[in-house]
């Protein structure tokens, strides 16, 4: 059984805000265009054409970056916006947790604004009566329902929030990105709900961030971009694809990022053509220059944005005017924050140097980055074994890494979980019950 | 017009959210005020002694049904001053209260006009509060309240309805149209004046200028007002035709509100 069907549903929104901010309803009398006035000056499309069917009893997971339409979908859905064509049919009661408290006054009791928003929610005032003690509890708020809303913390407010919506106790139950602002401890709480619900063979669209979370809940995942679906697969594989995308994207504005820093670093160059060259970012008389540095992948495909389990060569391309017989080349990894990740030289690896002159390419190749979610920057140098600078590339070059996992620290060492028989714990992508 | 008559019923099965966000808004009004409930007395009651100083000691009082008394004339005041105060409340605040209430237009599906209804419901209560004063009042001061007295609630559904015609209309223009809110109350203004509410339709230079007569005779408000004025301040009939024709005027204003509410109710969530 189909709970939601969304049958080719295109929505368009039409801009008048600009317009209106200079011709308002005086002007539009004067010059007599009010209804000049009403036509859009700017059309944009939120969804475009999209279809898909939720079967009854199943999490359905929804992912894609900021105004991918997401939004636009849920507001559908629940029926607060139309759609400009196409045709959405949702069967049973659907409760949306799209903004936790909307609608809470707050110069009222929690006990006020509990009836007024399980009415708006669908919800008679019998019903509310009846489950008011557990929307209470389950917002842990028993000394607080009768103070104004106003003198709750934000936590307290969206926990009473939630628990008012979960106990609207819908068939179809739409989460939209609330549990990103959760605490610690109400987050695992409402995903005990949601899981609740699953067992319970409810319908539940999700729309998330969280990508380890969508993963985990979901039976099935749809990727918008730009309005359009661009996959409907099982929750791995539309993410890995969801996320290639996200990671080639990155690599485009890395590139144009790149390209900018390239052409300030050239025309400085030019102004200081003379001397030394003692920019901040880069200094030595260049005995041993430095032409170029590539970080590609072990393919050796250039690229800047990478996941913690590839590999990176680092290619410096080097040149020596003269015959030069003490050298060290040297690598080192820094984070956004200015820590050292990593950092090696040929001389503390002892390399011994013999000589170097003319055109060369060093390459450093790193097997598996193994780093966590972030920006990093790279310095490479060539120097003499007592540290006298020949040509020092100072955070010259940039790269990240994108991760999925959520780990935290400076680097991710590799690892494996294990355990005994007697723990039962479920690993990650796979599903049972 | 069928599509309007499935919007009330819509709204009619939303009776219980009208009845719960009044109550909302008239305990959160005087929330945190030392007097609370009694703001309700109060308000009119000094806009009342206000007028009645200017209009009862400075620019003296001429009809002859004033009896050159100045209480007496601050009681012919009140009659119009509490329904014009319910009148010019539910206006202006309509003309907020889709903007206000943005957040819930934008994540909760409701029908939206419960919104201005609340408002001209919730001013409607202050405005039955004040009632009592003005009973009180009549009956120490002019001695007799009569039973044309009982004629009130047909004055006042006349009032009702031409007012959700007001706040349908006005709340939904305001989402596109800023500007009315800044043109309503300087239009409440002018229409305050122009109401017989500070001086009687009785008044000399009323009756000796027949355009003056006929142009306040156009405003609806007018007869509404005078509504008032028969049933508790002179103790007479309503005057049946006039207000009659008020109250068509006030159905097709309603409708045509509602009509424009509801053209417009598919762009709220964006632009509020």
């Amino acid at each position: 059984m189909i709970a939601i069907d969304v049958d080719n549903v295109t929505r368009i929104y039409q801009k008048y805000s600009a317009r209106h901010r200079f011709k308002t309803f005086k002007s539009a009398l004067l010059k007599g265009d009010l209804f000049k006035a009403m036509r859009p000056d700017e059309i944009v499309t939120a969804l475009d054409s999209i279809s898909f069917q939720v079967k009854k009893g199943t999490t359905f997971g929804v992912i894609g970056e900021n105004g991918s339409g997401k939004s636009t979908l849920l507001k559908i859905i629940t029926g607060i916006t139309k759609p400009t064509s196409g045709k959405v049919s949702v069967k049973g009661k659907v409760s949306a947790l799209i903004e936790l408290g909307a609608g809470f006054h707050p110069e009222i009791s929690g006990r006020e604004n509990v009836y007024i928003n399980g009415i708006m929610l669908g919800l008679s005032k019998k019903e509310i009566d009846h489950k008011f003690d557990d929307i209470v509890r389950f917002a842990q708020l028993e000394e607080f329902i009768d103070a104004p809303v106003k003198t709750y913390s934000s936590g307290m407010y969206m926990r009473l929030g939630f628990s008012i919506a979960i106990n609207v106790n819908p068939d179809i139950l739409l989460v939209d990105e609330v549990l990103a602002v959760g605490d610690a401890s109400f987050v695992p709480k409402c995903l005990d709900r949601i899981d609740d619900f699953r067992r319970q063979k409810k319908t539940i669209l999700f729309v998330s961030h969280d990508l380890t979370t969508v993963e985990k809940v979901c039976d099935r995942v749809a990727w918008l971009k730009e309005g359009k679906i661009q996959m409907i697969a099982d929750p791995k594989r539309a993410i890995d694809a969801y996320l290639q995308d996200i990671a080639e994207k990155q690599e485009k504005d890395f590139e144009i990022r790149q390209r900018e820093v390239e052409q300030k670093v050239k025309e400085e160059e030019k102004k200081e053509e003379e001397g030394e060259d003692r920019r901040e970012d880069r200094w030595g008389k260049k005995e041993i220059e430095i032409t170029e540095v590539k970080m590609t992948n072990l393919q050796r495909e250039e690229k800047h944005v990478f996941s913690p389990d590839e590999g990176m060569m680092i290619q410096m391309d080097v040149f020596a005017k003269t015959r030069i017989t003490d050298f060290v080349f040297g690598i080192g990894i820094f984070n956004s924050q200015g820590v050292r990740c990593y950092g090696t030289n040929t001389h503390s690896e002892d390399f011994e140097p013999q000589f170097i002159e003319g055109r060369g390419k060093v390459t450093c190749q790193i097997d598996q980055l193994n780093l966590i979610n972030g920006t990093y920057y790279l310095d490479v140098a060539a120097h003499k074994r007592d540290g006298y600078p020949y040509d020092y590339h100072r955070s010259m070059y940039t790269f990240m890494v994108s991760s999925k996992y959520k780990d935290v620290g400076i680097a991710r060492p590799d690892h494996d979980w294990s355990f005994s028989s007697s723990i039962r714990i479920k690993p990650p992508h796979s599903k049972s019950g | 017009m069928l599509r309007l008559f499935d919007n009330l019923k819509t709204v009619y099965k939303y009776r219980v959210l009208i009845q719960n966000l009044v109550s909302r808004e008239l305990k959160a009004r005087y929330r945190g005020t030392v007097l609370g409930f009694l703001w309700s007395f109060f308000n009119p009651l000094l806009l009342m002694i206000v007028y009645t100083l200017v209009f009862g000691f400075i620019i003296p009082a001429r009809d002859p049904a004033f009896q050159g008394n100045p209480l007496i004339y601050a009681i012919f005041l009140f009659c119009g001053v509490l329904p014009w105060t319910w009148f010019s409340s539910s206006s202006i605040e309509s003309a907020n209260v889709l903007m206000v209430q943005g957040n819930l237009i934008k994540k909760i599906l409701f029908p939206v006009e419960i919104l201005p209804i609340v408002v001209v419901t919730s001013n409607f209560v202050h405005f039955v509060f004040g009632l009592p004063i003005l009973f009180f009042f009549v009956l120490i001061l002019i001695k007799k309240l009569t039973v044309y007295v009982f004629f009130l609630p047909l004055v006042i559904l006349v009032q009702f309805v031409f007012s959700l015609g007001i706040a349908l209309l006005v709340s939904s223009l305001t989402v596109h149209f800023r500007d009315i809110k800044d043109i309503l109350s300087n239009l409440l203004t002018f229409w305050f004046f122009a109401t017989p509410i500070i001086y009687p339709m009785t008044f000399i230079t009323i009756r000796e200028n027949p355009w003056l007569e006929i142009f306040l005779n156009l405003n609806p408000i007018t007869h509404i007002m005078q509504g008032y004025q028969n049933c508790v301040f002179y103790g007479e009939m309503i005057r049946w035709k006039k207000l009659g024709v008020t109250f068509l005027f006030a159905l097709v204003l309603f409708i045509l509100g509602y009509y424009i509410f509801d053209r417009l109710r598919e762009s709220f969530p964006e632009e509020v």
